[in-house]
């Protein structure tokens, strides 16, 4: 009998409609960089261009500012704060009228799969502005002092990995709290927030409250140091958040700081261990492994360690790599040429440390940055796979023989972003917890988000949270 | 306590042993992933080989008072040819009747052409299984005697969620010996009144290990039946069954799949979780009745390119 296999069921691209060139979105306004210098976006999943798009200069920066400047000044503090509330509510109903371009947008200029771009990324980035519309006129309420008072502009700088919902992360708490926002997307992955500025437009969104400027490190260095900007929010790297917290020491400026992580994800021998395995998956795999609270660091007991690793081989014979826009693709394209490198350089590192390297059969597209799923078995503490963000899909095996070893296993890292913990004993998964030092802790699930709950880290993992009430105090000056 | 596999369990304690050291099941975690493979979008040419596969593993069911020696012949003709119009479309897996339309069945079968499909009686006390084991015997012997090929008795739920899993395993060994070589074995456990997944992944390997030939979710008098996170479970147990012990067994989903992203959905589970061996009518049915009509209507559309009226579709 011919096998069951799966024909493609690629979504059609006729929805989106990619311009040649993108200006920079100031003051309500699609215009050119000063001396309309410009940069190249390609879809990683092919290598082909996607689009240019201008690069800002510092003069541009400084009309962003400006214009922000004057639109908190002149509009946004002044509207009443329900008013606020209504245009988050009409950019999240936009964000649901329009998901299906933005899923395949954000599919084809980051690489992820439309799976996870269509019921993840999307679904979760309208969500958060419906949550904070509903906070705009309670923040009396909010438990952050009786009458908390934005801090004007506000500079965000958002990653590549999570391109629109890391953008809603940080422009839905800015606006309802009453700030205006300059946000410069990252260099590989502008469209979608291009595409929010026009969401911006159509929700008529007073000029000016949202300012988008395209560039590279050097925009968002100009962008961090501007005198005319009261708060920073910046998610990547922890290199480029110590450097981001010193270059603002003593000025005055407000901060939070969302970074790496190396999340470890214990196994305890009690678990659910078909859904171990699944949540072992989601914590390493989705999204390519491009995330920071990823569960890299599997900490297994000793005792089923043979069970877990074969059924998670078995699962990972699964996984379905290839065109990011097929509706059945689980493992999308590395996001750029730097990362594969980088993702290259450190599995490597895990070969000649002496770690075990496997990956299922399957097969990669000739074009564009592709990476098979893969673990190492044997690793130690000392391994550099064990201490470093990959941040693609590799995944570290490690063991622990007592709950205390595991806790000080998974401690034992600079970072303290997430975890994991798999147990069917109530009891001990609070104990677990409790000694975890970590900001995200996932029992008997991983990679799950919600704009209620607060996100963010301890130690080298960042400063300040994300979401929830906890996420509101980071754009207001708490008055007691 | 008689054993089929001695080797795993030789007596009730052995058996209890056994059930409280199979891993928990998250109901969460399997409900997340039942319905991640529902987002699967099968198309085309594969769509074109699952309509057949599933037309294939149909166990076309009439399980109702009402029945009667002409609905019974009605049903037969419809396994046998399903679609009169097109002599391409294979014919379904096996017709389901209550004991006494067996011999009916049978003998309509062999007379259309269709001696290739097996009469599948429902027996045991079905659909509740509450009778004595005299009575539980007779039942499937007489189904047997009519020419059944394919026994699918009731799990004793009472018994099961009273803890009694030894008398859940003696009736299933018992029955097994009645069935011989003479006729498959289908295990019903109602998972609607199980309820919990654990529950299910318990009455599965009770049943695996006394000797089941087939593993099947619910009678189709309760809801919820066979729902993909319960198949998911059941398609679990069979895998790691085989891992163990070298058997494959088949499952049985019935109640509750009507249409044919019903039934395609059930195909994805199968692979993505049993793996392509189970995609055979030998180790994996579909318990339906009105599925067969929507599977006819998507192989026609897909053949014309259009959806065709109802009228061209024969309701038996």
């Amino acid at each position: 009998m011919t096998k069951f296999e799966y024909s493609p069921a690629p979504e059609s691209t006729s929805i989106v409609d990619i311009k040649s060139e993108y200006g920079l979105f100031i003051n309500g306004k699609f215009q050119p960089a000063k001396g309309n210098k410009s940069f190249e976006t390609i879809n990683p999943a092919t290598g082909k261009p996607l689009a240019r798009i201008a690069f800002a200069s510092n003069t541009d920066v400084d009309k962003a500012v400006n214009s922000a400047t004057d639109a908190y000044k002149k509009i946004w503090s002044k509207m009443p704060a329900s008013e606020r509330g209504k245009y988050l509510y009409r950019i999240a109903r936009i964000l649901q009228e329009r998901s299906r371009e933005f899923a395949v947008l954000e599919t084809m200029d980051n690489g992820k799969p439309i799976r996870e771009t269509r019921d993840v990324d999307i679904p979760l980035a309208a969500g958060h502005f419906f949550y904070h519309a509903g906070w705009a006129d309670k923040l009396d309420f909010a438990g952050l002092g009786s009458s908390p008072k934005p801090h004007g502009v506000v500079g965000q700088i958002i990653p590549w990995n999570f391109p629109l919902l890391m953008l809603s992360w940080k422009v839905a708490p800015a606006l309802a709290t009453g700030n205006t926002v300059v946000l410069k997307p990252a260099e590989t992955t502008s469209l979608t927030a291009l595409l929010f500025a026009e969401v911006c437009q159509q929700a008529g969104l007073p000029a000016g409250v949202v300012n988008i400027v395209t560039g590279d490190g050097t925009t968002g260095a100009y962008l961090v140091n501007h005198p005319g900007i009261q708060k920073i929010a910046f998610t990547g790297s922890t290199e480029v958040g110590k450097g981001i917290a010193r270059a603002i020491a003593g000025s005055g400026k407000a901060l939070t700081l969302e970074l790496g992580g190396k999340g470890a994800n214990i196994i305890y021998e009690d678990a659910a261990m078909d859904e171990a395995v699944e949540g072992i998956i989601s914590g390493i795999f989705f999204n390519q492994g491009h995330v920071c609270c990823a569960g890299s660091r599997l900490l297994v007991q000793e005792s089923v360690l043979d069970e877990v690793t074969s059924k998670l081989k078995a699962r990972m014979e699964l996984i379905r790599v290839g065109d990011p826009l097929d509706k059945n693709t689980d493992l999308g394209a590395i996001n750029s040429k730097a990362q594969l490198e980088k993702i290259h350089e450190l599995a490597n590192s895990g070969d000649q440390e002496g770690a075990q390297r496997w990956s299922p059969q399957c097969e990669l597209p000739t074009e564009g940055f592709w990476f098979k799923p893969t673990i190492f078995s044997g690793v130690a503490q000392s391994h550099r796979i064990a201490q470093e963000e990959i941040f693609g899909p590799v995944l570290s095996i490690l063991t622990f023989r007592t709950p205390q070893e595991a806790i000080e296993k998974a401690n034992n890292t600079p970072y303290g972003l997430s975890a994991g913990i798999w147990s069917d004993k109530g009891s001990k998964i609070l104990w677990t917890a409790q000694r975890l030092k970590a900001g995200v802790i996932w029992t008997n699930s991983f990679n799950k988000f919600d704009p209620a709950s607060p996100f963010g880290g301890y130690k080298e993992s960042g400063w300040g949270r994300e979401g929830g009430r906890h996420g509101l105090s980071a754009y207001v000056k708490v008055v007691k | 306590m008689q054993t089929k596999s001695p080797e795993l369990v030789h007596d009730e304690t052995s058996l209890k042993k056994f059930l409280l050291k199979l891993s928990p099941v998250d109901q969460v975690g399997v409900d997340a992933r039942a319905a991640m493979l529902g987002t699967r979008s099968i198309k085309t040419s594969s769509k074109n080989l699952a309509i057949d596969l599933a037309i294939k593993m149909v166990d076309l069911t009439t399980l109702e008072g009402a029945d009667t020696p002409g609905k019974v012949r009605a049903l037969c003709n419809k396994a046998v040819r399903p679609d009169p119009s097109d002599p391409t479309v294979p014919h379904v897996g096996a017709v389901c009747v209550y004991n006494d339309m067996v011999s009916i069945a049978r003998t309509h079968l062999d007379s259309i052409g269709g001696k290739d499909v097996p009469v599948a009686a429902v027996s045991t006390a079905f659909p509740s299984g509450r009778a004595s084991q005299a009575v539980k015997i007779q039942d499937t012997q007489d189904a047997l005697d009519a020419g059944a090929g394919e026994i699918d008795m009731v799990i004793d739920r009472g018994a099961f969620l009273a803890g009694k899993y030894g008398k859940i395993y003696d009736d299933i060994v018992l029955i097994k010996s009645l069935c011989g070589e003479k006729a498959h074995l289908k295990v019903i456990f109602e998972t609607g009144e199980l309820v919990t997944y654990d529950n299910v992944r318990k009455a599965s390997y009770i049943a695996m290990l006394a000797g089941a030939d087939f593993i099947k979710t619910s009678t189709g008098k309760v809801v919820p039946a066979a729902t993909p996170s319960v198949v998911l479970v059941m398609l679990e147990a069979v895998r790691d069954f085989h891992a163990l012990t070298g058997r494959k067994i088949g499952v049985k989903p019935a109640g509750g799949i009507r249409t044919t992203k019903d039934a395609i959905k059930q195909l994805v589970l199968v692979k993505e979780t049993a793996g392509e061996d189970w995609l055979d009518p030998s180790l994996f049915r579909i318990g339906a009745s009105a599925l067969l009509n929507d599977l006819i209507m998507q192989r026609m559309k897909m053949r014309d390119g259009r959806y065709s009226s109802m009228n061209n579709v024969t309701l038996d």
